[in-house]
């Protein structure tokens, strides 16, 4: 089935800092060309009525494939964390690829160790071939040093990114919660924040030794930014990632004992939450991803220590990011960066901006429409968002995977 | 022996706004007020349960109070059991380690299973911070929280502001001192928010490892030396050592801690002659406390804690229970 020529006309072109009006024609499922002077024969047209039009969403560590809520947030793939199964063969990695063509892109994150335990290299190269397009260390770190410096300088000759979680597991053992007079009064073991320090601290010295490419997929205290930060100044290839929960929610959002704001890393305190925004605005953090986990009630309802970590993160991120634009931390052009350009980036996939000859993944934006968030009528699976009850702004209105309408 | 003067009713807001909750989840939901109102009512209990053989009052006949336990206790259960008994309700105990219940996945099952039985009121313990309030928005009765995790033992804190009130006169502008593993004592933390509530200076006497993060801002005072802490102390309130603290990861030994944080006769010295000393039991003798002091009966409040438990369960069970009752003013 060949796909007429799409011209999206009227709309408000995200392909620089600022909006700016503009029309993009779509040939042969990729952009073909920008303000189009002249129309193949049988162009159909569509109206944006001045919306944004933007890249899709490019979400960088999901933990489950629940295509309905990616397609309420505009989020047009999804690479999608090794913990389920765990991702650790080729087959595995194969048949997840494959999970949500064609109107969803999915690219699995292999897992670094066998059965993710953190000892034994997983096949690493055979799953690139199968399709993965990063490795993951998962919900956790890879403890032994040895086996993160030999995972680190193997996929680096694969010319593949090592996806890390930060904490180091001595430290957070049976924590649930950040240190502070949160976790104190409400009686819930808790770890100090230089968890992550330390865990960044070791894998950035793996870095400088063996040179392998890392994102650091949450950083979310000042001092882990610090480290983010004087190692990016001094050349070594990392990048690092947050969710918004972090950006927007501080340790006080536990109260009661709110099982969906119960996640991993825990909610910091509130100067770690000033130190991650400060870090979005002068560009140390690199990605905005939702980290969606859906989790029901028989992973929720229930006591906040026995409840699992998590947030169903997908619908909310658009318009959490456009409400990070409008407080005044990062333009326009830079949160499609964070949440489409720099994830294409570390993925290798030609789509996540508005040029020529990228994939036609794209996204109108309504980026005024009001909008509650209700943790009862989500399209995810579930409903467990910390922001549940939360006035936001902004959602995508139309969506187009590889130029073919998706809704 | 004082016995502290009771306020007339005449003080408190009329009916139902004297205690303005359905349930008693914590001390943190409570007001300086209500405390002193549920104290009060406790004081009229104390002098029924010791006024000879009929120790009796009827005025909760018919309801039916479920204990449900999951966590292992015996004095807590008993004196909630004998409270609830002592009003004329029927009482129905549940342990977890006699019934199906593991752990967290069939606790709401569990609530509700509770509550569809009739309870008219539910006394619960539980091993997980926050697993009461779970509990208490499921269900159509009063819950009373007799100690989640490490979040809060609201009973007991009562009780034991009643001990101090029955033995100082008074419970404001004392100085009291608690010792031990707070890090992980829901009593500890009760008790600081009901004492500082009150307007006494409380200190917090751990060792680091035992000591909870940022505690300094529940408003008290923390010193890693015993002699520091206890010194000039009112009440000197200990905690029990639980012995699974005592193998190495938090504690190198009991020998070591009972050297350095053990209540001896010596070390009671540094507070004020006047002291007492406050155990919510069960004690480890030789641990944190030596026998002669626990036994001094001059000192130790021990078992005047237990007497006081009882009849400030009686009053929580009366006070929650009147708008079921119909009492006037409740509602």
């Amino acid at each position: 089935m060949e796909l007429k020529p799409l011209h999206i006309t009227n709309a408000q072109l995200i392909d620089g800092d600022t909006p700016r009006p503009g029309s993009l024609l779509v040939a042969g499922g990729r952009i073909a060309a920008i303000d189009p002077a002249e129309l193949p024969e049988g162009t159909e047209t569509v109206d944006a009525k001045g919306q944004w039009l933007a890249p899709g969403i490019i979400d960088l560590g999901v933990f489950a494939t629940d295509k309905p809520a990616f397609h309420f947030g505009g989020i047009t793939r999804a690479a999608l964390m090794p913990d389920n199964g765990p991702l650790d063969g080729a087959g595995l990695v194969e048949r997840a690829a494959k999970g949500g063509k064609p109107d969803l892109w999915v690219h699995p994150l292999a897992a670094a160790t066998k059965g993710l335990a953190g000892k034994e290299l997983a096949e690493i190269g055979l799953m690139k071939q199968a399709g993965a397009r990063a490795i993951a260390t998962g919900r956790g770190r890879i403890a032994d040093s040895g086996v993160m410096r030999r995972v680190l300088a193997y996929a680096a000759s694969l010319g593949l990114v090592t996806i890390i979680h930060a904490e180091d597991e001595g430290l957070t053992t049976g924590a649930v919660a950040t240190d502070g007079e949160m976790a104190t009064r409400l009686g819930l073991a808790s770890a100090p924040a230089i968890a992550e320090t330390i865990a960044i601290a070791r894998d950035l010295a793996l870095v400088e030794e063996t040179g392998a490419p890392v994102h650091f997929r949450q950083v979310t205290t000042a001092r882990g930014l610090d480290l983010i930060r004087a190692a990016k100044a001094k050349g070594l290839p990392v990048l690092c990632g947050i969710t918004p929960a972090h950006l927007m929610l501080s340790d006080t959002a536990i109260g009661d004992f709110r099982t969906f704001a119960r996640l991993s890393p825990p909610l910091r305190s509130e100067d770690d939450r000033h130190a991650c925004l400060a870090a979005i605005a002068d560009g140390t953090i690199d990605i905005l991803a939702s980290g969606h986990d859906p989790r029901g009630p028989e992973d929720k309802r229930l006591p906040f220590a026995e409840a699992l970590p998590g947030m169903a993160g997908a619908e909310t991120l658009l318009a959490l990011g456009l409400g990070l634009v409008r407080d005044g931390h990062v333009s326009p052009g830079r949160l499609f960066e964070l949440l489409a350009g720099t994830p294409a980036c570390l993925l290798g996939v030609d789509a996540g901006k508005l040029a020529v000859g990228k994939e036609a993944d794209l996204i109108l934006v309504n980026d005024a429409t009001p909008w509650q968030v209700d943790a009862k009528k989500m399209a995810a699976w579930a409903g467990n968002t910390p922001f549940d009850g939360m006035p936001v702004q902004g959602r995508a209105t139309m969506m187009w995977k590889g130029g073919q309408r998706i809704r | 022996m004082t016995s502290a003067k009771t306020r007339p009713a005449s003080d408190y807001p009329p009916g139902g706004d004297a205690f303005r909750h359905r349930h008693l989840i914590g001390i943190a939901q409570l007001t300086p007020w209500e405390i002193s109102y549920v104290l009060d009512a406790a004081e009229e209990w104390v002098d029924m349960n010791r006024s000879g053989a009929a120790k009796h009052d009827d005025r909760l006949a018919g309801l039916t109070i479920i204990n449900a336990f999951f966590e292992n206790s015996t004095r807590t259960l008993l004196s909630f059991e004998i409270a609830g008994k002592r009003l004329g309700a029927d009482v129905v105990n549940m342990h977890a380690a006699q019934s199906s219940v593991k752990k967290g996945e069939t606790l709401i099952d569990t609530a509700m299973t509770l509550n569809a039985m009739r309870a008219d009121a539910m006394v619960i313990r539980h091993g997980s911070s926050g697993a009461v309030q779970l509990i208490a928005d499921k269900v159509d009765c009063p819950v009373l929280n007799a100690g989640d995790g490490r979040h809060e033992h609201p009973t007991q804190a009562l009780l034991d502001a009643l001990t101090i009130r029955r033995r100082k006169g008074r419970v404001e502008g004392l100085t009291i001192a608690i010792c031990g593993d707070v890090l992980h004592s829901r009593v500890a933390r009760s008790n600081i928010l009901a004492l500082t509530l009150l307007g006494n200076e409380v200190r917090v006497v751990a060792p680091p490892t035992l000591t909870p993060p940022a505690i300094e801002r529940m408003h008290v005072r923390v010193f890693t030396d015993m002699d520091e802490g206890l010194h000039d102390a009112d009440v000197v309130m200990m905690l029990r050592l639980q012995n699974e603290r005592m193998d190495g990861a938090y504690l190198p030994s009991a020998r070591e801690y009972h050297a350095l944080y053990g209540l001896t006769p010596k070390r009671l010295e540094k507070a004020k002659p006047d002291a007492i000393v406050m155990h919510p039991g069960p004690m480890n003798r030789g641990v944190e406390i030596d026998s002669s002091v626990a036994d001094d009966p001059l000192r130790s409040t021990i078992t005047e804690q237990v007497e006081m438990g009882v009849a400030v369960r009686m009053a929580c069970l009366d006070i929650l229970t009147r708008r079921k009752r119909g009492v006037v003013g409740w509602n």
